[in-house]
């Protein structure tokens, strides 16, 4: 991929006296974790489809706070977000897009107060609007027709009420969407939300990735699609927990449209 | 001797409307007891949150058969409530039925209020079997054993009676109309219409006129009566929503689900680290010395915010939110509704402390954390908002969790040993996991 796509920083753009429309925000699983890399991978590969001018941090981003925020370590949250906004605000960043639903969630709503103020735009929501604008075409593909379900993050659906573009862009891929009993602002948590992604959960009668998979097997669907690096590791665990792996796929949107267009 | 009654009456009345605004003033007071929060701004949103959520019970009939049979109980009560105006009017004066000038529009009334009567009774017995005979998880949770339970049963049966005595008093009324006692006959007729009672009245037609008057008034007092003591049980219980759901809805936060309050106390100390003016070993300002430092986070029911506080006192224990929080779900140990009776108990036992001891709080060697909320509690929340978006009226239960989170990270540091180790992570190398800040572009170049 990296031969075909130029991933250029902002460090480069600036160096060039340019800014780019929009920065990516890839975010630490993005950028770390293998299978999230691969979510950051096929969104690259649709903005450059696309033909967006978009620039990375690199080496200059960091984590946004979110986890240490949910934890309750404010201090460091705001050692993260001070920190971050200064490299933001040092490019003169206008337009955010992220595929991390967390890393949107604290930018957009907890930046601000601050000093961070962007127009910060979940990768659902930005992907829609350039289907919208006709800079992507996407079209059914390999996945028209197919059973499939959306498991909606809580800090996308929830806490900031998007819900109707991931469903969008499903409708463009022309699936046979089917919804789980509880979806959109009454989601059902995938547990890695509140820093629980990093430590292990207390004691209970069942992990919430599982109780949350059923859920999501229950509709027959041949994918489960996701918005969030986080829910997709929780579901992909939750799949290979009831040995689904070869029958059920956890996709992220992105991916899906990547791979319906062959990219 | 003859204006006896009406002496009893405004006695009765006095003493249970006093005892009501005592117990009222004690609430405000506990309430104010936790820290200060603006919650003032946009007026307009906050009056509309109250109609539609308050008034109009629009979060209720998200679950339509309790929604619906709530909005029944609602509509009754308040529309009955008319009559106790007339009620306390006939008490005070010794008149019959005051209102009835009206002519048919006091038929009308009456008759409404016999069929919201009869709709309350239908509505309630339905939410007694609910509880008491279907097993209905979030009615069964372990926080709902023992008065928690009662008081919910309770709250039922009060209802159950007061519209049983309303609607005997009726019958009786309307018996003794149509035989034409005085007191009770008009001359223009029956006065009142009355669909519901008219079925209990034949019950009533062999009785004599002294028989029917004892019934008649036994009935009156009672319900009167009845509901004053309901009145006055409405601090000790669960019910106070009846009352606190307004404010409650108006004072409830606006912001997006996802933002969670910066703290101001930490913005002043990064500001501090990060400014290369500071200077750390500059003179306390004139009188900051004897300034208690803050505190991060929350260890006691004083360390809430008086919205917080409110929130406690305005639970009604339905527990929708206990039913849609995936750690409880899961069978972990949170419980967002026990959340909400935990803080409410901590500071009803802070309020009756200061009270027993002429106005001052007496170290009970107790508090919030640990006494009342455990940590294994505390941990086990994902965050979503579940719980938030579940509220029929508006309450956080999330903001006091992560109150207490933060008292437990930055004073105590006693956050689980995995999240230390995510958060030594960011501090080091800006990603919760132990991967070099250097590496994190190499995805680039990786196919």
């Amino acid at each position: 991929m990296a031969e075909a796509i130029k991933v250029p920083t902002m460090a480069e753009y600036m160096a060039q006296g340019k800014s780019p429309e929009v920065l990516f925000w890839v975010g630490c699983a993005g950028s770390f974790d293998d299978r999230a890399k691969k979510i950051t991978k096929a969104f690259v590969k649709l903005l450059a489809k696309a033909g967006v001018d978009f620039a990375v941090l690199g080496t200059e981003e960091s984590c946004t706070g979110d986890p240490a925020k949910r934890a309750g370590n404010e201090f460091l949250f705001q050692m993260q977000a001070v920190t971050n906004i200064e490299v933001l605000n040092a490019y003169d960043v206008k337009k955010i897009v992220t595929a991390c639903p967390h890393c949107f969630n604290t930018i957009a709503n907890e930046y601000p107060g601050l000093g961070g103020n962007y127009e910060v735009l979940h990768h659902t929501q930005f992907l829609k609007t350039l289907i919208k604008e006709e800079r992507l075409t996407v079209e059914g593909g390999k996945f028209k027709g197919k059973r499939i379900t959306f498991h909606d993050p809580c800090y996308l659906a929830r806490a900031n009420r998007i819900y109707e573009a991931p469903r969008e862009l499903l409708e463009k891929l022309e699936v046979e969407l089917v919804e789980m009993k509880r979806c959109k602002t009454k989601g059902f948590c995938c547990g890695a939300g509140g820093a629980q992604m990093f430590k292990e959960p207390e004691p209970g009668t069942k992990d919430v990735n599982i109780a949350r998979t059923e859920e999501a097997l229950e509709t027959k669907s041949e994918v489960i699609a996701a918005a969030c690096p986080f829910c997709n590791t929780m579901m992909t665990d939750g799949v290979k927990n009831k040995e689904k792996e070869d029958a059920v796929a956890v996709m992220d949107i992105a991916e899906m449209i990547a791979s319906a267009e062959d990219l | 001797m003859q204006y006896l009654p009406n002496i009893l009456f405004v006695i009765a009345l006095a003493a249970g409307v006093g005892f009501f605004v005592f117990n009222i003033k004690k609430l405000i007071r506990n309430i104010k007891l936790g820290r200060d929060e603006d919650r003032t701004d946009n007026k307009a949103q906050r009056f509309k949150n109250m109609a539609k959520i308050a008034l109009g019970q629009y979060k209720m009939v998200v679950r339509p058969v309790s929604g619906i049979i709530h909005v029944l109980v609602y509509l009754g009560f308040i529309i009955i409530n008319l009559e106790v105006l007339e009620i306390i009017i006939d008490g005070i004066f010794g008149t019959h039925r005051i209102f009835s000038f009206l002519g048919g529009f006091y038929d009308f009334l009456i008759a409404v209020f016999e069929i919201f009567a009869l709709l309350v009774l239908v509505g309630v017995i339905i939410f007694w079997i609910r509880r008491n005979i279907l097993h209905i998880k979030r009615f069964l949770n372990r926080e709902m054993k023992g008065w928690p339970k009662l008081d919910a049963n309770l709250i039922l049966y009060f209802e159950v009676v007061l519209m049983l005595l309303f609607l005997t008093m009726n019958a009786a009324d309307l018996t003794l109309q149509t035989k034409g006692a005085e007191h009770y006959a008009s001359a223009e007729g029956i006065v009142g219409a009355f669909p519901v009672s008219q079925f209990i009245a034949p019950f009533f037609e062999n009785l004599s006129i002294p028989t029917l008057i004892v019934i008649e008034r036994a009935a009156w007092w009672i319900h009167i009566l009845g509901i004053l003591v309901f009145l006055n049980y409405l601090y000790y219980s669960k019910h106070l929503h009846i009352l606190l759901a307004f404010p409650n809805t108006y004072f409830a936060r606006l912001k997006p689900q996802g933002q969670f309050d910066n703290l101001e106390a930490v913005t002043n100390e990064v500001k501090l680290m990060m400014d290369p003016e500071a200077d750390p070993y500059a003179m306390p300002e004139e009188g900051a010395e004897d300034e208690v430092p803050a505190k991060f986070g929350a260890s006691e029911a004083t360390d809430l915010s008086w919205a917080q506080l409110l929130n406690a006192y305005t639970c009604t224990e339905c527990g929708r939110c206990t039913s849609e929080c995936p750690a409880n779900q899961t069978g972990k140990k949170l419980s967002p509704r026990r959340i909400m009776m935990a803080t409410r108990d901590r500071i009803e036992d802070i309020g009756k402390n200061i009270d027993a001891n002429k106005g001052t709080f007496k170290e009970d060697g107790k508090q919030l954390l640990d006494d009342y909320i455990s940590r294994e509690e505390l941990w086990a929340c994902t965050t979503c908002n579940a719980c938030v978006e579940a509220c029929p009226v508006g309450i956080n239960p999330l903001s006091i969790i992560m109150d207490m989170r933060q008292y437990l990270v930055m004073e105590q540091s006693a956050a689980p040993t995995d999240l230390n180790n995510a958060m030594t992570n960011i501090e080091n190398n800006a990603a919760p996991w132990p991967f070099n800040q250097m590496d994190r572009a190499n995805w680039i170049s990786e196919n």
